[in-house]
């Protein structure tokens, strides 16, 4: 195999925003992608066709391509698959538009296994692509759904017009005034039962997903951490 | 007779004919097979159902009563609009139904946004969420497009994984909670779909001349396609039915545009933290587009990332004098006004960002008296007269 610098392949090497890592390193984090459960469902060989990158809307817009995932995936290019979890996954719609592939590929779950493993080695790409995420990451792990209310501040949403700060005043009022009884909660996108939030949070913590954030952002970790297990703790539930 | 050669792929087309190896397995037969096996419970549709056609031709269910409403946390949190017109819409046709408290998000929307979770904890969310469903006896009704395809991805990899059954009865057992799958995985428009002759029936409004495109969910016919409807009637058969059947119903006038397959730009990710690109997508491959080739009064979606999206990627455009503004709103909203819901106390479009008003007034609303009745409602629980406006205030 040429050396990294000489395959055409490749983006530029002097313009990754990453450091090398020695071969069985790449290795290693390859392994985890292909032993995923999933992987063998999402990828069956490419035909080269490039359906994917024509309805692919990232394509459009950034240096990706669905295409060079899927191949680099089928003939399990370690070199460059490590450089796409550093540089590419991230930029995925996570639409699944490739799903029209001829082959049944599923480029976007194989993206979707990279990020995971991106995500629970806490690689450079993934800490990048997730800051300034917490914020979303705390509301739906620590109160079950994912965007509240009270989200919508003209600060965080400059570009989305005024209808947003007319919200953001009106708020309280405003959500007194839906009729579904659910719904009159600001926080959170509706009103969770107690008992409800206490099984999601065993979930996170019996599945591992918990962990993950620790990979990435230990402090959010940390906080995420104390939040459920007094809650548990409070309702007498031993792990 | 003559036949064009057109007429003859087309006739070909509406026997919904596709080769056999495009043609996903039914999974129900796999379903009851590890129901019998006692892996797992099945959740029955009630016995009310309408029946209509998948993409390859498989039989769907579709309860008409008796639903239990799997929210979604972005109608919730900021169209709230959107989640009280489905809820409007079933009080208004006289069907029961269950808003649960004892609901998740599916948490899809993070989960392709961050990645920060995996297979084992996304399928737990979701069985546990199908479990708080079946031990009401109330059946699920999405209303995500995500959570929708989501749960269809995390049914096929229960159905094909014995270890991640196993990893998910262990959780479930903990929350002491049955492991249970619906017979059906059923998305509101759907159900808005199937009924779509009982709304028409109470439609009070006269949609004639309002034009409208259609934007489909990616997350709704592309990800595990087969379960999304197709109708020969409609795109005669070659694209999901479900929106443009509902809106010509109602006797809107469906527009055709070139990028209709497109995804909108929401990016799961990209939307919160990188909405140059999802402003980008949304403006130059949608909105734009439908401008100049349809030209429609409003954009009809159903799903809860593609009216944010299509929605707020709006106003920037704008600014740059593209040429946008163009009001979107989801086929529920659409609908409910059809059958007399207030703009404003039900349809909530004050929380919507294009200009909306012209296409009230199209419709025959009356958009500043109907703000005035808005303002007193709110006034009045500013006064303490009154803690919450109720379903008995907008008339159901």
């Amino acid at each position: 195999m040429p050396a990294a610098t000489q395959d055409p392949l490749r983006k530029v090497d002097d313009v990754a925003g990453f450091a090398d890592v020695p071969r069985a390193e790449k290795e290693r984090l390859v392994a985890e992608v292909f032993a995923d459960p999933r992987f063998a469902d999402y990828l069956y060989g490419c035909y080269e066709c490039g359906i994917c990158v024509a309805v692919c809307p990232s394509a459009r817009f950034y240096d990706f391509s669905p295409r060079r995932i899927a191949q680099a995936a089928g003939r399990r290019d370690v070199d460059l698959l490590y450089q796409q979890m550093q540089e590419d996954i991230w930029e995925c719609s996570q639409c699944f538009s490739c799903l029209r592939c001829p082959r049944g590929n599923n480029p976007g779950g194989v993206i979707t296994i990279m990020r995971e493993v991106a995500v629970n080695n806490g690689m450079s790409s993934a800490r990048e692509a997730l800051e300034g995420y917490s914020r979303i990451i705390y509301k739906i792990m620590s109160t079950g759904t994912q965007v509240s209310p009270d989200m919508l501040q003209p600060d965080a949403f400059p570009d989305w017009g005024p209808e947003v700060q007319d919200v953001s005043e009106n708020l309280a009022l405003w959500r007194r005034a839906l009729p579904p009884e659910t719904h009159h909660t600001t926080s959170t996108g509706w009103s969770v039962a107690e008992r409800t939030l206490i099984e999601l949070y065993l979930i996170w913590l019996e599945t591992g997903a918990l962990d993950m954030i620790r990979q990435v952002d230990e402090g959010l970790h940390m906080i995420l951490e104390e939040v459920m297990e007094d809650r548990l703790e409070e309702e007498g539930i031993e792990r | 007779m003559t036949t064009t050669p057109v007429e003859l792929v087309l006739a070909k087309k509406e026997r919904f004919d596709r080769t056999p190896d495009r043609r996903s397995e039914d999974f129900h037969e796999e379903l009851f097979e590890l129901e019998r096996a006692g892996e797992l419970l099945v959740q029955r549709v009630p016995d009310d159902f309408v029946t209509v056609s998948t993409k390859y031709g498989v039989p769907k269910k579709i309860p008409r009563a008796h639903l239990w409403h799997h929210k979604s946390c972005g109608q919730c949190g900021h169209i709230p609009g959107y989640s009280t017109s489905i809820f409007w819409i079933m009080r208004k046709l006289g069907h029961d139904y269950h808003d649960p408290s004892d609901q998740t998000s599916c948490t899809a929307w993070n989960y392709y946004a961050s990645a920060t979770s995996n297979q084992a904890a996304q399928a737990a969310v979701a069985l546990r969420n199908f479990a708080a469903a079946y031990e009401t006896g109330y059946f699920p009704l999405i209303h995500c497009g995500t959570s929708y395809g989501h749960y269809k991805e995390v049914r096929a990899e229960i159905l094909r994984h014995p270890e991640l059954r196993t990893q998910v009865r262990k959780v479930l057992e903990k929350l002491g909670k049955p492991m249970v799958l619906p017979e059906e995985i059923v998305h509101y428009s759907e159900y808005l779909y199937a009924l779509r002759d009982e709304i028409a029936a109470q439609q009070v409004r006269d949609f004639t001349g309002i034009g409208v495109t259609v934007h489909p969910a990616c997350h709704y016919y592309k990800l595990v396609e087969g379960d999304a409807i197709f109708d020969p009637d409609v795109y005669q058969g070659q694209r999901t039915a479900v929106v443009t059947g509902l809106a010509t119903r109602l006797g809107a006038e469906v527009r055709n545009y070139s990028t209709w397959f497109d995804c909108c730009g929401f990016g799961f990710r990209h939307i919160l933290v990188q909405r140059d690109f999802t402003r980008s997508f949304a403006t130059m491959r949608k909105i734009e587009v439908m401008k100049e080739e349809a030209n429609p009064d409003v954009v009809l979606t159903h799903d809860t990332g593609c009216v944010t999206t299509l929605d707020k990627s709006q106003f920037a455009a704008q600014a740059h004098g593209k040429n946008v503004g163009v009001p979107v709103m989801s086929e529920a909203q659409f609908a409910a006004l059809a059958m007399g819901a207030h703009p404003y106390k039900v349809c909530q479009l004050h929380w919507h960002s294009a200009n909306y008003r012209p296409l009230l007034e199209k419709m025959g609303i009356d958009w500043r008296a109907a703000w005035a009745e808005f303002e007193e409602s709110v006034a009045k629980l500013a006064r303490n007269e009154q803690e919450f406006v109720t379903w008995e205030d907008v008339g159901v």
